[in-house]
């Protein structure tokens, strides 16, 4: 039977907006490949800036001992990501040993231990966190958290990884939750009453049975955590301190890759080494979350396998 | 098909009549460009809008981009003021020798100020132009040495694309970097706030006041007086940390332009100098 026109249209209408979604993806990527690219092909930005200057340690003067150091507007213009790189990774971690405890342990108990009222109330309040605007929680650890986390651990710097990190875990632990609970919830009753029919208690059988059993979906739920905590910007932007220090020390500020570029690109001048380094780091992060999903994924994917092949 | 003829019809009308109610434009009005520095684009944009209201027949048109870009638009020709929030360069003045065998005339019209900050509580009083230095470029560290109490300093500074950061570094750091602990943060206001809540804080930006934090005087050398960045100590440049901003014009101005320069050196000029921040020309 011939399909009718009006539902061919409709058919149509629904394949370019899944299209659409790819598209803009695609051409994203191209454009910041774009600005990029200049890095490696053009004479006149090789001057200003190449890559091994982003790697290596550079002196600040001659004669002086050489140092990784972000100085992009100087006599000498300094552009190793090192300092951002380290400001990155440290905050990242911070967030998601705040974050992903806590999380997992939230979502367990109300999966497995709440009564059913406990879990409907607790469950949208938590997911109601993912919508508090960055903006709104990097404003609260500026003005709140800072203050009294630098008082309790004594902190020479108001501003600090440490305070960074739990403002960004805040808004990595919604997710983190909803995907995990989602995951505990999946597995099926009947191992729940095998476990306890074998006479494994109540923790027994959340802990060494629904748990593990729930693995791959958890695991995933880390992987989006982490994908969210190292493309945040607003939070660092405002709770880091933003110094470009390359220290792994948690007291001490930090400049992140994200908060560079929201830093900096409003004011850069168009075309110069310092516009082009910073669509690099945007390439980067780029480059960085997409392995990560993609290396979760296929962890995710051999797991499930693994898990099946035992049953 | 009449329908379409009909839309076009009433769009060509209506072409025709916004071409004709717009009053000829660059026939008989004078320009004016000014172009350079993004310090004093907000007040150029002033003045131009001001003085544009009293003189109707006059388009001033302004634009930013830098002192330098300013300075290669004035070589080129392409400009007629050249906004510039430094002195002239050698070379620059080699090439406008070279190009159109003049010395470019150049006429301060306002003064910037940095201003230090410390919070309220801190002991410390003054400061020398070589301790800021070595506080911002690391090489002092706590307060002690300052005579202040054993605390380590912490230090506030501006993100590296503001002209505030670019002054700081000229006239204070000599052209030497940051050390990477200063913290960048957006705007005076911002540095005002977190000084006001960190004791052992120092920042610099613009003119602001904000509870629980206090002006530092500034000596130049060891053997000078500390004086506080108040309009008068600027504009006499008693206070060390200041800076004149110019206009670089070809030749001397005449006509338009001279008015145009009369008018904004005049207390009425310099009236809206002081309203968006900067401080006034020596007399």
């Amino acid at each position: 039977m011939k399909k009718p026109l009006s539902e061919k249209i409709i058919e149509g209408f629904i394949h370019i907006s899944a299209a659409m979604a790819i598209v803009s993806l695609v051409l994203i990527f191209v454009f910041i490949g774009k600005e990029a690219l200049p890095m490696l092909t053009s004479h006149e930005v090789r001057e200003e800036v190449t890559v091994t200057q982003m790697v290596l340690p550079q002196s600040p003067e001659p004669g002086e001992p050489k140092e990784f150091s972000w100085q992009p507007v100087s006599r000498v213009p300094k552009y190793s990501l090192m300092p951002l790189f380290v400001g990155t990774v440290k905050v990242t971690v911070v967030a998601l040993l705040f974050a992903i405890p806590l999380s997992i342990m939230a979502a367990l108990f109300t999966s497995e231990f709440a009564p059913s009222w406990v879990r409907e109330s607790i469950k949208p309040v938590i997911e109601l966190l993912a919508g508090i605007p960055s903006v709104v929680l990097g404003f609260f650890a500026l003005i709140v958290m800072a203050t009294y986390i630098q008082n309790w651990f004594n902190m020479d710097f108001r501003l600090n990884t440490l305070t960074a990190g739990i403002a960004l875990g805040l808004a990595v632990i919604p997710i983190v939750y909803t995907v995990s609970e989602d995951a505990l919830s999946a597995v099926p009753q009947s191992y729940r009453e095998g476990a306890l029919a074998l006479g494994a208690t109540p923790w027994q059988t959340a802990w060494r049975v629904v748990l593990p059993s729930a693995a791959p979906g958890i695991f995933a739920a880390c992987v989006l955590g982490f994908g969210r905590a190292i493309g945040e910007t607003m939070i660092v932007l405002m709770a880091s301190g933003n110094a470009p220090v390359m220290d792994l020390s948690i007291g001490y500020p930090f400049r992140s890759l994200s908060a560079t570029i929201a830093a900096e690109l409003g004011e850069v001048v168009r075309g110069s080494g310092h516009y082009h380094v910073l669509f690099f780091i945007g390439v980067l992060l780029f480059i960085f979350t997409f392995l990560i999903n993609f290396s979760g994924q296929l962890f995710v994917d051999r797991l499930k396998e693994k898990m099946a092949g035992t049953k | 098909m009449p329908r379409m003829k009909k839309t076009i019809a009433v769009a060509t009308a209506f072409l025709f009549a916004a071409v004709l109610s717009t009053p000829p434009q660059g026939f008989c009005k004078g320009t004016i460009t000014i172009k350079g520095s993004d310090t004093l684009v907000i007040l150029n944009q002033r003045w131009a809008e001001n003085y544009m209201q009293d003189n109707k027949d006059l388009v001033i048109q302004v634009t930013g981009g830098g002192s330098g870009t300013g300075f290669s638009a004035l070589i080129t020709g392409s400009t007629d003021i050249c906004a510039a929030s430094r002195p002239i360069m050698k070379k620059e003045l080699a090439m406008i020798k070279k190009r159109h065998n003049v010395t470019p005339a150049e006429i301060p019209v306002a003064r910037d100020g940095v201003t230090i900050y410390f919070h309220e509580k801190n002991p410390v009083n003054e400061l020398t132009m070589a301790q800021l230095k070595n506080i911002y470029t690391g090489k002092i560290k706590n307060w002690k040495d300052l005579g202040g109490d054993k605390a380590r300093i912490i230090l506030y500074s501006r993100e590296n694309n503001s002209g505030t950061y670019m002054f700081f570094k000229d006239e204070v750091l000599k052209g030497r970097d940051f050390t990477p602990l200063a913290q960048s943060l957006p705007g005076t206001a911002a540095v005002v706030n977190a000084i006001g809540k960190d004791i052992k804080g120092i920042g610099y930006g613009g003119a602001a006041y904000a509870k629980g934090v206090k002006f530092c005087p500034v000596k130049a050398t060891e053997e000078d007086k500390a004086y506080l960045p108040n309009e008068e100590n600027i504009a006499t440049g008693k206070y060390p940390i200041a800076r004149d901003l110019y206009y670089y014009m070809l030749k001397e101005p005449t006509g338009d332009t001279k008015k145009f320069i009369d008018w904004l050196l005049s207390p009425e000029g310099q009236k809206i100098v002081t309203s968006v921040g900067y401080f006034p020309v020596k007399k």
